[in-house]
């Protein structure tokens, strides 16, 4: 089947079997590697993607469904040369250690603090509960969800 | 401590931001899955439904009869090459893939090789086996009783399923204090089976090149030039000679000690490759992971304590039943089959202690690999924690005076334990007093005294665990015969920026960051002006890798020491341009001056130019060290933990409601690192404490087999983490560290299970296994008539 897709803001097509899932159209078809599998059971939250600024979990999103829809990935949030604010968040509150995790954690927390501008510390942690670490503990990636608050109400 | 070098430079004690970090924010990290190689085939494998059958026939008819698959690898394949078997870690001995029978449910069964994923995939599905089910026997303690089916049957001379009996101090001495004793406590506490569950899941990428003669494996492995010796050592005779073999570690999404073993998985990939000419990947799923991969822990313990009526401890006495699976295959020193758990005197002062512990076969998972702890150290502190409670609640006292009552002072160190360890450093009763402040824990105790009258459940619970790590000095400490040093090579160049290389490989630890701020500290080169690589054993000094909390005790040991060999050559090409003699020469990070004349000076930057430009006559041209640093001793980072848990009567629900950390790992490189680490090593204590466990049934079906049921906590569950530290500098490491990657997963659990103890006591519980679930306290309270 043909499907076509924006990502990141370019178009791209390609010819797939039905049941390829979007992470692997992401990782392979289109050589993104940024997003991450971490599960099979759509726990862990690695491979969270944006699909028309909804984040979804990729491992469980067949290619043929985001056909005609735009997506976003971690390397999409960097625009001209100049980081998205969660990421200077999580590089300024050490909010991540092996790095596994942090796509996924990142494009999550974009979407939540769209909805959300201004959320208490609990907000946060229902926000990233779909997504899994094992370094960090959650502190400082709650910090850098913070950080990143502050940066965009700031208007940075 | 005020940091000896300015926030440019960045050396110890500075919060410097990570290097690692700007690729990974960008989603630019290369983990193993990430790499490709042009022609790359994908192999998936054909995993066991049973725990223990014989294998009557592998048909693989119809997988091969499927567009793009290429093969189908059975152990029967590779026993033509006599690669059926490999040896552990432990020298016991576990198949890659089988060709008589399995021995535990998703062993490896056969591989499958197609041009892609979905392909091999499509492969595995469409292999048949027809097994022959056998006997399963899955509780350890049956399994050594006499009549058990024997499950080992390749080795000959097997009659039973007991792999090794060991044991540890004076046995007389420790009978003769429990007999003398007035008070002792005795308890049976089981440490259960859990996965380290790195969000990364193992794989590689194997590449036998066969025109340069050269095999590469990219590879998650947390030891990669062990592995690679490894490897030669079971190929060799199939030409896969030593020379031959590069192991690149790229970057690893998470370890913990789950990627220190070889798994069946890699050796076929390799084998694939081999007899293809083609480049091929393994990656694992999740289930895979949790099903097929090294567990930790699974210790059926058995404790006792003796003590005076004063409070005083004396002595303690273990013995242990360890469950292997069906090969011993843990990640230890071999001298030490049971870990260094025979540490388990923890941070108190006892006159006398004897250990035993016997290792048994089941139909399961070989393993017995570490859970982030440093070989075993997490079931020695859960054991000593837990009956210091015991004991202390046994006697009335309150836990926190009984053990400050009963742990090595200060001025005891360095302090000869019963069990023959010889403790670097520490001031325990500093760390728990702190603990204590910083939780308010009087007022504390007093509200729990309302609460139990107003008959609501709250506890208290404190955990003083000592660690060791920095494995190990030589003469004790070696895998598979490597001695367990590690390694560190500097090369500073003309215009005075450095590459340092290390036999270590960070799994998120942060080495990039950290290891330039150690040469930063010492050489004063900037450590933005550093590039630190590690992983790649054709650059790399050969060195053990890192789990067991070693990186910094050992390789950062070996950065230092190799440092101070680049300042001795620094110092004479300084007095050289000086005019100088040598010994007239004062050092300050990054300047040699003359003495008495602070602005006749040279910058580190100005000597490594001269290294190259304008050296002595008759010393050698260039700036570099190597270290193999051989630990004198082990580091004993400790620390004192108290939480405070609040139990839901209707559902058995236990919520930590605050949780104070006080760590102390002696000097520090980076606060912030160390605080990451701490809070993520807390999550991985709480994690075993309350949610995870891999449980079988009785004819072996794995229960905690995916994310569905095995619960790694959420940030929603877990608690918000109040930490702090104290500094006891170790006295034998160049740079007074301790390591600190493991401390808060060791320490943390026992203090949860000390506070749900404490919570129920007055009702009469002496004892809760980990985890700690609802269903488990909410059967208690029912017996107890407290909960409907």
């Amino acid at each position: 089947m043909l499907v076509k897709v924006a990502i990141n803001g370019e178009k791209h097509e390609a010819e797939v079997e039905p049941r390829l899932l979007l992470v692997h159209l992401i990782r392979e078809n289109l050589r993104l590697t940024g997003t991450h599998i971490g599960c099979d059971t759509s726990h862990c939250g690695a491979c969270t993607v944006l699909l028309d600024g909804r984040p979804v979990k990729s491992c469980t999103v067949f290619a043929v469904q985001a056909h005609g829809r735009e997506i976003t990935t971690v390397e999409g949030l960097e625009q001209d040369g100049k980081l998205h604010p969660i990421q200077e968040g999580f590089m300024a509150e050490h909010g991540l250690q092996c790095g596994y995790c942090t796509p996924g954690m990142l494009m999550t927390s974009v979407a939540f603090l769209k909805k959300n501008p201004k959320p208490t510390e609990d907000e946060i942690r229902w926000a990233i509960s779909g997504n899994l670490c094992r370094c960090t503990g959650y502190v400082n990636i709650v910090k850098a969800v913070q950080h990143a608050a502050a940066k965009i109400q700031g208007g940075a | 401590m005020a940091p000896r070098t300015t926030p440019e430079v960045g050396g110890m004690g500075h919060s410097i931001k990570r290097k690692e970090d700007p690729r990974f924010i960008r989603g630019k990290g290369t983990y193993v899955d990430d790499v490709v190689l042009p022609g790359m085939l994908y192999l998936d494998i054909v995993r066991s439904p049973f725990a223990h059958a014989k294998i009557k026939k592998i048909d693989s008819t119809k997988a091969l009869a499927i567009p793009g698959v290429l093969a189908v690898i059975t152990g029967k394949d590779l026993e033509k090459y006599n690669l059926h078997w490999m040896p552990t870690l432990m020298s016991d001995t576990q198949m890659v893939l089988p060709v008589e029978k399995v021995m535990y449910q998703a062993q490896e069964v056969a591989a499958v090789l197609a041009t892609t994923r979905y392909g091999a995939a499509d492969g595995v599905a469409a292999v048949e086996v027809e097994y022959e089910p056998l006997p399963v026997v899955v509780d350890p303690k049956k399994a050594l009783e006499p009549g058990a089916p024997v499950l080992r049957t390749d080795k000959k001379d097997k009659k039973d399923n007991h792999i090794w009996h060991w044991e540890w101090g004076n046995r007389a001495d420790t009978d003769r204090a429990f007999t003398e004793a007035d008070v002792t406590v005795k308890q049976d506490i089981y440490i259960p089976r859990i996965h380290v569950a790195s969000i990364e899941t193992c794989g590689c990428v194997a590449h036998w090149d066969k025109v340069q003669d050269k095999l590469t494996v990219w590879m998650t492995t947390q030891a990669p030039h062990a592995i690679r010796t490894v490897f030669a050592l079971v190929a060799g005779h199939v030409g896969l000679e030593e020379h031959k073999i590069r192991i690149i570690s790229p970057d690893i999404g998470g370890g913990f000690g789950g990627k220190v073993p070889v798994y069946p998985g890699y050796v076929i990939a390799v084998a694939a490759s081999v007899l293809t000419g083609k480049p091929v990947k393994w990656i694992e799923d999740r289930m895979e992971n949790l099903q097929a991969d090294s567990f930790a822990r699974d210790y059926h313990i058995t404790a006792e304590l003796a003590a005076k009526k004063d409070g005083t401890l004396t002595a303690l006495r273990i013995k242990t039943l360890a469950d292997h699976g069906y090969t011993d295959a843990a990640a230890n020193p071999s001298k030490f089959p049971a870990g260094l758990f025979h540490v388990c005197t923890g941070s108190y002062d006892l006159k006398a202690a004897h250990v035993e512990v016997d290792g048994a076969y089941t139909n399961k998972p070989p393993g017995g690999i570490a859970y982030r702890c440093s070989f075993r150290v997490t079931e020695a502190v859960h054991t000593i924690e837990r009956m210091t409670d015991l004991m202390a609640h046994q006697l009335g006292m309150d836990p926190a005076e009984f053990r400050i009552k009963n742990f090595i002072k200060p001025e005891q160190f360095p302090y000869k334990s019963a069990l023959g360890w010889e403790y670097d450093s520490g001031d325990y009763a500093g760390a728990l007093r702190k603990a204590m402040e910083r939780i308010g824990y009087a007022d504390l105790r007093r509200e729990q005294a309302e609460k139990r009258a107003r008959g609501e459940l709250m506890g208290i619970g404190i955990s003083s665990f000592t660690e060791i790590v920095g494995a190990g000095p030589s003469k004790h400490f070696d895998i598979l015969g490597l001695k367990m040093f590690d390694s560190c090579e500097i090369r500073v160049h003309p215009t005075g920026k450095a590459i340092a290389r290390f036999g270590t490989k960070s799994q998120g630890q942060g080495h990039e960051t950290t290891y330039a701020q150690i040469l930063a500290e010492e050489l004063g080169i900037p450590a933005k002006d550093i590039k630190v690589e590690e992983g790649d054993t054709d650059t790399a000094p050969y060195g053990l890798g890192t789990y067991a909390s070693r990186s910094t005790p050992v390789a950062g040991a070996a950065a230092a020491v190799a440092s101070r060999k680049i300042l001795d050559k620094a110092r004479k090409i300084a007095a050289h341009l000086l005019e100088a003699a040598p010994e007239d020469l004062v050092y300050e990070p990054g300047k040699f001056s003359v003495k008495g004349a602070p602005d006749r000076s040279k910058t580190i930057q100005d000597i490594a130019f001269a290294a190259y430009t304008n050296h002595p006559q008759g010393m050698e041209a260039g700036l570099e060290a190597v270290s193999y640093y051989d630990p004198p001793n082990l580091t004993y980072p400790f620390g004192s933990y108290i939480c405070v848990v609040d139990i839901d009567k209707g559902t058995g629900e236990v919520k930590v409601r605050r949780f104070v950390a006080i760590d102390d790992c002696g000097n520090i490189i980076n606060p912030m690192i160390v605080e990451g680490q701490v809070h993520g090593g807390l999550t991985m204590g709480f994690a075993p404490a309350l949610f995870e466990e891999i449980s079988y049934d009785e004819i072996g079906n794995v229960q905690g087999g995916s994310f569905i049921d095995y619960l790694v906590p959420t940030a929603v569950e877990t608690p918000k983490w109040e930490t702090g530290n104290t500094v006891t500098p170790s006295p034998h490491h160049p740079l007074g560290a301790k390591g600190v990657g493991e401390s808060a997963t060791v320490g943390a659990p026992a203090a949860i299970a000390n506070a749900v103890v404490d919570a129920l006591w007055h009702l009469g519980v002496r004892h809760v296994d980990i985890p700690i679930t609802p269903p488990k306290i909410w059967r208690l309270l029912r017996e107890k008539g407290i909960t409907e």
